[in-house]
């Protein structure tokens, strides 16, 4: 019961991570992003993508193989996510744009690209249907690890993810002690706090935002293939990518741009979102569906409260960085 | 023989936009091993120029030679690689990290070594030239010369073997400067060159071996220490002895018009940086307000404007010249004071941060003052054009038209602009804080006659001044603040340089009551 | 201990950046029109790739979206009307320098607030006459969006919380609030069935429109009495616009916000209360999300769900942001994007929906990308360093 429970909301907290912690990743550096939401979306839609063409063109149920279905999304997923964090970084960084009006318009380039692909990819099917699947590759992307159903409630809540799942978690685990104990991490948070102070101290605030914004997108956007590949099970739907993404960007404040606490807290906000479904599916109690609204609120009213606890307590470490949403330019006085 | 020089600039040119030369055909030597002190008046392009050695800007034209070799230095790592370090008068410190981070902030790993041999390499430079250092405490927690000795430690760590330190005495206390000094000729004795940039001539002559001038970006001259007197670096400092020839009018009908007692102020660290002062201002007198920078200055003209919170027991008196009604200042606001009917003129030091706003016209500008006056819920945009076409006109603003944003103006046409609205107010105490600082000489006259003016209608006018020779040419007494204190207030007329300079590094004792000369009420 | 390395760059960089100081209106805006004319042979570009047709074909399917029959030409106008009226809403406290991105959410409460009027006081309530519900569903509007504008700016004048994160989540808040009421108002359908329109008791009441004989936006069928035009919205908005425009260029208050906008140091040096600023411009902001909230429940769709805010509190930062804060040019930047988003939906009909309708998305977000990159080279110049300048000149 609690094992399915926890099962569904890892589901849901997996895309949620891998978002939460490219995003940290890139407001360290003083960028912050708002187009994640966009950048998950174009994740998930590239990485259909690539295992679209490889499922109905580059190859046939004989000469498919394994690998190739899971690496060709992965690089086409990686490559979309990648070209999103180029486009903010060169505009947000080189030409030093408005981070706001950037993030946004990358956010409706990333949710229109999304749409308008998933729409077009379904005609090229000639099938007449209105959805398209993408079961090859999603079956290896589903694949649990071994023993998952031999051991019962402990195999379901935390043996049966696919492996991106897995992937997330160390992915944060990294990250945060990237950040926290290695130089280049707090290189970056110096140049997320104060750029001209990195800058003085002879580090390439250019290259680091470029880096941080890139790999930051490229993590995010394997949030939008998670949630393609293991929560839709390989069916393209648009709609849910875009709301989640924002609440990556919530998840930021709740965890105060922490990678190691994004973790739980991806669990708390999946938790929360699916709560609802959760308790009507399983006919525990009958709910009625005017709760599922007040409940799917709750992530968003939290992060509220952390945000203005977080400014009430003024203490230092719980602030965001410094510089966080300013451009650089080294010879402003 | 020929020595190779540490540093050689030469024919280095920078300028800011199409209207700011910084620096202008810049050639000159820096030694091994040497203190060598960069004087010049502020914005004479002393920051500038080593900011393009240490890589934050780059030149124009010229070339930088370091230990003889051409170099090419693009950014701050460029110049660290040469070797060249610079203390900035705004630390370049990540205020959330703690020491330690700070050092290793940039580093290689490689080179650094981990968290253990960093602190071993910190240690032995500490132990090496007497720095205090903790490299646990934030530096949020830090005073400014804890602050200080970390950028000068971080930078000896990477190696520097030329340092840079730009006004690195004006926020620290005699003692402190004590202090640095002596690990400043701990370092030279260890082979390293050192550019010291101040303008303060008893500290160039105390520590420097040779000291190098700039004037208006213009380099002037090098010259020996010991070979130098004050006088003769003032006159290189300021060019050809200018006769200082301020009209001085005599204070008439001297009335109270502003009674400051007891003031005290904590800054957001609760140090004093307004400690128990006393002090009258008289109509129709120019009071000077002398004293190093950041001895209180900005507080004490905030205080009176309402801008600054005082401690309880502190009391600013504003009386009133008609009515001699008395009314308290502190704890109002800005616009509560205006409503008291207190017409309070205040040039402040920061003219385009704070004075106006710089991306707004002249009209715009002008109706900062003005915008509230009338029922109308719209604005009155035609006073304040009037206004600025008037302003324009009698203080001779240089601007395409009175349309343009003033930060497109010079720094001189800007503090016109300024000027001239606070004068419009038709004040009765009028503030001016370093109202002539990087302004050229004829701008500077025509300020110096706008304040004569007022002085002569009556108002109380207040004058924070840096350059002594202007201060005791023209007003009428000098209060002289040191650390926050009341040193004394001596007659304009009568006082010499050396008595308002003895006044403003030297800090009387508590108790010992401070000389002052005040005026009696003339009915 | 020294650390040296060998000095690695051995000459100049080709190029360095400065900033311009002085740039001609002219110049300036020949930049911006260039920029967007190459997002447009870019946006044409990607059309031929995609659909192998020519393109000024393409961009001819696209003009019609907005212009082909008198319909179109007024629902388009009517879009413009309500991206508008978001955008007007935002800018003051952009001015301020504000990141009001909770526009979406105080659009979607203004909403709220008029249909719970409607809904209550009308058909299905007290079923008060529609000249007492109508003043009401105005007010409510107002004050529903207002509150939500007000809560971020409460706790940024005092605490100095993060108002772009806070005004974000406080539209997710607001989405679901709204969710809650379609899941109670709709008896399971998850749609909200228009008020006051039912079949028996049609009273209109709270319906924001003129009369069907002097709106011409009535095109076709003027006897259905159920639809409604669109000439009121357009009016109402067109008036906002001109009263923003003054209200920040000639009012006192607006006079306030640019001097906080630009410098707070400077607004308490002459005594502007700046929390006080903070506070009633958002109260602004929001009440005019909340009559564009009106607009939307009360003046066209009479209903609400999670969409009905379209996307425009998104949309109109753009729109003001691309406008420079200007209302007047505001009317621009909301046609561009009303005009790509209608030709978007016309060109999915001609491709038989090779090119879906949200690709106007896209092309939306390459022209925005062009004109926010070109006023980089509005605000800084790129300087080619002079390696042989000196030597030439010497000769």
């Amino acid at each position: 019961m609690f094992a399915t429970f926890f099962h569904r909301a890892v589901l849901t907290a997996i895309s949620l991570l891998f978002g939460c912690t490219g995003e940290i990743i890139t407001e360290k550096s003083g960028n912050l992003n708002l187009g994640v939401p966009g950048v998950m979306c174009v994740g998930g839609i590239s990485g259909f993508t690539g295992a679209f063409l490889y499922e109905f063109f580059w190859s046939t149920p004989e000469t498919a193989n394994w690998f190739l279905a899971i690496m060709i999304p992965l690089i086409f997923c990686l490559l979309g996510s990648l070209i999103m964090g180029l486009i903010y970084s060169f505009l947000t960084t080189t030409l030093r744009a408005n981070q706001n009006v950037t993030g946004l318009a990358l956010t409706i380039l990333g949710a229109g690209l999304s749409d308008f692909l998933g729409g077009y990819l379904v005609k090229q099917t000639n099938s007449g249907g209105a959805f398209v699947s993408i079961s090859l590759s999603s079956k290896y992307y589903m694949a649990t690890l071994p023993f998952a159903n031999d051991l019962g409630w402990f195999g379901e809540m935390f043996l049966s993810y696919g492996f991106l799942a897995y992937v997330a978690i160390i992915i944060a685990v990294i990250a945060a002690i990237f950040l926290k104990r290695t130089r280049t991490g707090l290189n970056l948070r110096a140049v997320g706090e104060n750029p001209a102070t990195a800058d003085a101290n002879g580090i390439n605030v250019i290259k680091y935002k470029y880096f941080a914004t890139c790999i930051g997108c490229m993590i995010s956007g394997l949030g939008g293939l998670f949630y393609v590949m293991n929560k839709a099970s390989g069916v393209w739907s648009s709609d849910n990518l875009e709301p989640l993404g924002w609440l990556a960007v919530a998840l930021v404040i709740f965890t105060v741009w922490k990678p190691n606490l994004a973790i739980p807290g991806a669990i708390i906000f999946g938790g929360l979102s699916i709560l609802s479904y959760h308790i009507s599916a399983n006919n525990a109690i009958s709910l009625p569906l005017e709760a599922k609204p007040l409940l799917e609120m709750t992530p968003y009213i939290v992060t509220v409260v952390v945000l203005i606890f977080n400014s009430l307590r003024k203490k230092r470490e719980s602030q965001p960085p410094e510089a966080l949403g300013l451009a650089y330019f080294r010879e402003d006085r | 023989m020929e020595k190779i020089p540490a540093v050689r600039f030469e024919h280095i040119t920078k300028a800011f936009g199409s209207k700011v030369v910084a620096n202008k055909d810049v050639t000159m030597d820096i030694e091994k091993g040497e203190i060598m002190a960069l004087l010049g008046e502020n914005g004479s392009g002393k920051t500038t120029l080593m900011n393009m050695l240490s890589g934050i800007y780059r030149q124009d034209e010229g070339q930088i030679y370091i230990n003889g070799e051409e170099v090419h230095i693009n950014s701050p790592k460029d110049a660290y690689d040469l070797g060249v370090g610079m203390i900035h008068q705004h630390f370049k410190l990540v205020d959330l990290f703690n020491a330690a981070e700070n050092i290793a902030l940039g580093m290689d790993k490689k080179v650094t070594g981990n968290a253990k041999k960093i602190e071993k390499d910190v240690r032995e430079i500490c132990d090496r030239y007497g720095f205090e250092l903790d490299l646990k405490k934030k530096v949020y927690n830090m005073s400014v010369s804890e602050k200080q000795v970390l950028e000068i430690v971080k930078t000896l760590y990477r190696g520097a073997s030329i340092l840079i330190l730009d006004e690195p005495t004006a926020v620290l206390t005699p003692q402190e400067t004590d202090k640095l000094f002596s690990v400043l000729r701990n370092m030279k004795a260890d082979g390293k060159s050192i550019i010291i940039i101040t303008h303060k001539l008893n500290e160039v002559l105390a520590i420097s071996d040779r000291v190098a001038i700039l004037r208006k970006g213009e380099y002037i001259d090098t010259v020996l220490t010991k070979e130098a007197s004050v006088q003769s670096l003032t006159d290189m400092m300021v060019g050809a002895k200018v006769e200082l020839d301020i009209e001085r009018p005599d204070v008439k009908h001297k009335t109270r018009r502003l009674s400051i007692n007891h003031l005290t102020i904590l800054d957001k660290y609760g140090v004093k940086v307004i400690d128990d002062v006393s002090l009258d201002a008289y109509s129709g007198e120019i009071l000077g307000i002398a004293g190093i920078s950041g001895s209180g200055q900005k507080q004490l003209l905030e205080a009176v404007a309402g801008l600054q919170p005082a401690e309880k027991d502190s009391s600013i008196k504003y009386i009133d010249p008609e009515t001699r009604e008395e009314s308290q200042l502190i704890g109002k606001s800005v616009s509560e004071i205006k409503k008291l009917g207190v017409s309070l003129a205040f040039v402040p030091e920061d003219r385009l941060g704070m004075g106006l706003v710089g991306n707004m016209d002249m009209t715009d500008n002008m109706m900062l003052r003005s915008y509230k006056n009338g029922h109308n819920i719209f604005t009155d945009r035609k006073t304040p054009h009037d206004l600025a076409e008037k302003v324009k006109e009698e203080l001779e603003v240089v601007t395409p038209g009175i349309s343009t944003p003033v930060r497109k103006l010079s720094g001189g046409n800007v503090q016109k602009v300024l000027v001239g609205r606070e004068i419009a107010t038709e004040p009765t105490v009028m503030m001016a804080a370093y109202a002539v600082r990087g302004l050229d000489i004829n701008t500077s006259y025509t300020i110096y006659r706008l304040l004569n003016e007022q002085k002569k209608k009556g108002v109380a006018v207040i004058y924070v001044g840096e350059d002594l020779d202007v201060l005791l040419a023209l007003c009428d007494r000098i209060a002289v603040l040191c650390g926050g204190r009341l040193n004394g207030i001596l007659d304009g007329r009568t006082a010499t340089k050396e008595e308002v300079g003895y006044l403003m590094t030297k800090l009387i004792d508590y108790g010992q009551e401070a000389e002052t000369y005040d005026y009696h009420e003339e009915a | 201990m020294t650390i040296m390395k060998k000095h690695k760059s051995e000459r100049d960089p080709l190029f360095h950046v400065v900033r311009r100081t002085d740039i001609s209106f002219g110049k300036a805006m020949l930049i911006r029109v260039l920029a967007v004319l190459a997002a447009l042979v870019l946006c044409g570009i990607i059309i031929v790739l995609i659909t192998g047709e020519n393109p000024f074909e393409m961009y001819k399917y696209m003009f019609d979206g907005s212009f082909k029959t008198p319909r179109k030409f007024w629902a388009m106008l009517q879009d413009l009307a309500l991206l508008l009226c978001v955008a007007l809403a935002l800018t003051p406290a952009f001015k301020m320098r504000f990141w009001n991105i909770g526009g979406e959410g105080q659009v979607l409460m203004g909403g709220l607030g008029a249909l719970i009027t409607m809904k209550l006081l009308g058909d299905d309530g007290a079923h008060l006459p529609h000249a007492v519900i109508l003043p009401l569903t105005i007010l409510a509007a107002i004050v529903f969006g207002a509150i939500w504008g007000v809560i971020p700016a409460i706790f940024k004048a005092f605490w100095n919380t993060n108002e772009t994160l806070f005004t974000l989540m406080m539209n997710y808040i607001a989405i679901q609030i709204v969710l809650y009421f379609q899941f109670i108002w709709s008896g399971g359908s998850n749609t909200i069935p228009i008020v006051n329109a039912g079949r028996e008791t049609s009273t209109y009441a709270g319906w924001l429109r003129l009369p069907a004989e002097i709106d011409p936006s009535f095109t076709g069928s003027t006897v259905v009495p159920s639809s409604s035009g669109f000439l009121l919205n357009i009016i109402i908005v067109a008036v906002l616009t001109v009263a923003v425009f003054f209200y920040l260029r000639n009012s006192k208050q607006g006079y306030e916000i640019s001097v906080v906008g630009e410098s707070e140091n400077t607004a308490r040096y002459i005594g502007i209360n700046v929390k006080k600023v903070i506070i009633r411009t958002m109260i602004i902001s929001g009440i005019l999300c909340g009559i564009a909230g009106l607009l939307i429940v009360a003046g066209t769709d009479h209903t609400i769900d999670t969409n009905s805010a379209r996307g425009y509190g998104f949309t109109a930062i753009l729109v003001s942001w691309l406008a420079k804060f200007n209302p007047f040019y505001m009317i621009l930047t909301s046609f561009l994007i009303v005009f790509l988003q209608k030709g978007s939906i016309e060109l999915a009909s001609k491709t038989n929906n090779i090119i879906n309708s949200n690709f106007a998305e896209v092309l939306i977000a390459i022209i925005i990308f062009f004109i926010i990159g070109c006023e980089f080279f509005i605000n800084y110049k790129i300087m080619f360093n002079p390696r042989k300048k000196r030597k030439e000149a010497e000769a």
